[in-house]
């Protein structure tokens, strides 16, 4: 890594890498971030990464891509380590030894020798040097870091003299630098695996996507958690444009009448122009949202964001539906500080089941057209939030043409891939002939609809 | 004005900044590459402090611009003295309409806010632009010629350009979503909680009278609240106010009463102070 064009081969493998990712790096931040290697040098690994962050990154998201591909592209060191050569066997007893006191000396250097150490003697997998890989799931497996809680308690205890008030947080502490041990694992099996596959192919595959871009349909628990963080931020960000939005437009044509009788006292001259003035309607918002287990997710975020913006509107009404409908309004109190528990606590509260467990939008939306009809008027934008999998049942599109004619606008969101519409029991090209009907897959997607449809 | 990174940590922990690795790495590059460094991060964990060290250090005057919805041109950049210019125009009674008008658009009559006054002038200067994402959109456009040509256009005198480029600093606590085109011209820093270690450090900078083993308990009490979904998490400053108050009272170690009198200073809602009794196993408050 020392001849100057390998420097910049690296540097801009390494930006295609981060921009294969959706962070938008132009070449001024390239020519930026080359200027920082030349400044900082390569001696410094730390350095090195902060000053490419701080050069190629533009927000505190990114940062969770940044570091694992950083790690691909600018490896802390390539191979094996020296003392494995030496062919000495692994012995799982004595690593587990050694990782129980680094854990409770809370010594990162030396966690990341020993994760290296662990990924080396426990990861590898396959006989042929073609076939074989590094795993740190297998290493995980094996090493078991969890079960060694107890023991690294007694160590940090025998320390310390115990007693103080502080240690009833020790559990927890434990169980944080166990988690961050895990990560250095599962980094450097990465790290392995690239150095045998090509980087590139890694860095696109085995980095998970910022939480903006997380599939609404596969993300999994943390992710969920984490989308719900993003939902005040996100928020904020859609209040202000619409905030923007609704300035602009109040601002009006000009009132013909009023500015000529303004123009008297100016012999006729039109000298202030009168704008007409608009009656502030606040738009009414009514959300139809599938809450089943398949789609559960996305419906449970964005009711969490319309229930964010909603002083934004002069009425907003949510309907959870399964096979059955049911109000879940009064649910999502404003400011009811447990997003977590929201999916929970519609499911335990509202009928939103019959006769059986599996969605049915025909039924869903027929029941909603006779019990709630008066919820829809002139004013009322509606989304329809759901896969629109109506699990072969009769897709009852008179119910939805009835809401669409009392209705402003219908809109419907669907979390599915474009192209799985219409396949297997999906009745979404039916329903997107008599509404509106977009993908809306991840938590960016949704930001975008959100303040294009949303009426002003 | 730094030579290494490892200067520019040393130099700003004399001021009583300590930086982790990230920030002195940044605030080099920062002054290497001359480019303006756009800071975001939680409150209270120094943002605005980094910009004052670094102005001790260099030597340099700070020149701040306090960002609030409404902000405008006048406000940021310059103003034309109309008192003084009606005063020079009603003074020169005997003189032609050519003369008076050029005048009175002369740098005399300028006010220089503070943008323009950190472009103009030779002695150094750092400029902080505090809390960015509270200005309105329409004033970033204003700081992209400031910030990527350090230059400033006053209609009636011209462009102004900068003879010594200042240190300039953009604080962001991310309430309203900055421009990629600002963005863009700024190296990005982001300033989270620091690890323990240093928290234990700066702590104990802050409060001399704290004694290591508080200190330590100090910081992973608020470690463990800051795991906590709470809904504001407490940062650095309040866990330096807390050290202080935990002097104030007298205690010097943690116990359940001092923790459950003082937890006030950490926490600023009901709620939250509930979840962290129980998570800290506090008597019901």
């Amino acid at each position: 890594m020392t001849a100057p064009s390998e420097i910049t081969t690296r540097l801009t493998g390494f930006a295609a890498a981060l921009r294969s990712h959706g962070i938008r790096i132009g070449t001024g931040e390239t020519v930026d971030a080359a200027r920082a290697v030349a400044a900082l040098g390569f001696a410094d690994r730390e350095r090195l990464r902060e000053g490419l962050a701080a050069t190629l990154l533009h927000g505190t998201g990114q940062r969770q891509v940044f570091d694992p591909v950083f790690d691909l592209y600018f490896p802390q060191r390539v191979g094996a380590p020296a003392a494995e050569r030496e062919g000495e066997p692994q012995d799982r007893d004595d690593l587990r030894d050694r990782l129980a006191a680094a854990l409770a000396a809370n010594d990162p250097a030396l966690l990341g020798r020993l994760a290296v150490e662990a990924v080396d003697g426990f990861g590898g997998y396959g006989s042929s040097p073609g076939s074989d890989g590094w795993s740190s799931y297998q290493t995980l497996d094996r090493l078991r870091p969890q079960t060694l809680l107890a023991r690294v308690r007694d160590g940090v205890r025998a320390g310390s003299g115990g007693g103080a008030f502080a240690d009833r947080l020790l559990d927890d502490e434990i169980r944080r630098r166990i988690e961050a041990f895990r990560a250095m694992v599962a980094a450097e099996a990465r790290r392995r695996v690239a150095e045998r596959r090509g980087r590139e192919e890694i860095a696109r595959r085995a980095v998970a996507p910022t939480a903006d871009r997380v599939d609404f349909l596969f993300a999994g628990k943390a992710q969920l958690a984490e989308l719900r963080r993003t939902v005040q931020p996100l928020a904020r960000k859609l209040a202000t444009r619409l905030a923007a939005r609704r300035r602009r437009a109040a601002r009006g044509s000009i009132d013909l009448r009023r500015t000529l009788r303004g123009s008297l006292s100016t012999g006729g001259v039109p000298m202030r122009p009168v704008l007409r003035r608009r009656r502030p309607v606040r738009p009414e918002l009514v959300l139809l949202c599938d809450v089943s287990g398949s789609v559960s997710g996305f419906s449970d975020f964005t009711m969490l964001l319309v229930q964010a913006l909603h002083d934004q509107f002069s009425k907003v009404r949510v309907f959870a539906f399964v096979n059955r409908i049911d109000e879940v309004t009064r649910l999502l109190v404003h400011g009811a500080a447990d997003p977590e528990g929201l999916g929970a606590r519609i499911r335990a509260e509202a009928t939103l089941t019959g006769w059986h467990g599996s969605s049915d939008y025909g039924l869903a939306l027929g029941e909603f057209a006779e019990r709630y009809d008066e919820a829809v008027g002139p004013r009322t934008t509606v989304f329809v939030l759901g896969d629109a999998r109506t699990n072969m049942s009769d897709p009852n599109l008179p119910a939805l043409r009835h809401i669409g004619e009392r209705a402003r606008r219908v809109y419907w969101l669907n979390p599915e891939q474009r192209s799985q519409w219409g396949t297997g029991d999906s009745a979404a090209p039916e329903y997107a002939e008599l509404v509106e009907m977009h993908e809306c897959r991840n938590a960016r997607q949704l930001g975008e609809l959100v303040t294009r449809l949303l009426p002003v | 004005m730094f030579t290494s990174v490892d200067d520019v940590s040393a130099r700003l922990a004399e001021t009583g900044y300590l930086a982790s690795p990230a920030v002195a790495t940044t605030v080099f590059l920062a002054d290497r590459l001359g480019k303006p460094l756009l800071v975001e991060g939680p409150a209270g964990v120094g943002k605005t402090e980094l910009a004052k060290a670094v102005a001790e250090v260099a030597g340099a005057r700070l020149v701040r611009l306090q960002c609030y919805e409404g902000v405008d041109e006048s406000r940021a950049l310059y103003e034309w003295n109309h008192a003084k210019q009606l005063l020079r125009i009603s003074a020169g009674r005997d003189e032609t309409w050519d003369e008076a008008r050029t005048d009175i658009f002369s740098e005399e009559f300028l006010l220089p806010r503070p943008l323009l006054t950190a472009i103009r002038g030779d002695e150094p200067k750092v400029l902080l632009i505090d809390e960015t994402d509270k200005a309105d959109v329409e004033v970033e456009g204003l700081l992209l010629e400031v910030l990527s040509d350090f230059q400033v256009t006053v209609p009636e005198l011209g462009t102004i350009t900068a003879t010594r480029r200042p240190f300039v600093v953009l604080t962001s606590n991310a309430s309203r979503e900055l421009s990629e085109a600002l963005r863009r011209r700024c190296l990005f820093l982001h300033i989270g909680f620091p690890d323990e270690e240093l928290e234990r450090r700066i702590v104990r900078l802050k409060v001399p009278g704290l004694d290591a083993a508080l200190a330590e308990s100090v910081v992973r009490v608020v470690g463990a609240l800051r795991a906590l979904d709470l809904r504001k998490v407490p940062s650095v400053a309040e866990t330096v106010d807390w050290a202080r108050t935990l002097i104030a009272l007298g205690a010097d170690t943690l116990g359940e009463t001092v923790v459950r009198d003082s937890l006030g200073v950490l926490l600023k809602h009901q709620e939250d102070i509930l979840k962290a009794a129980a998570k800290l196993d506090l008597d019901a408050l």
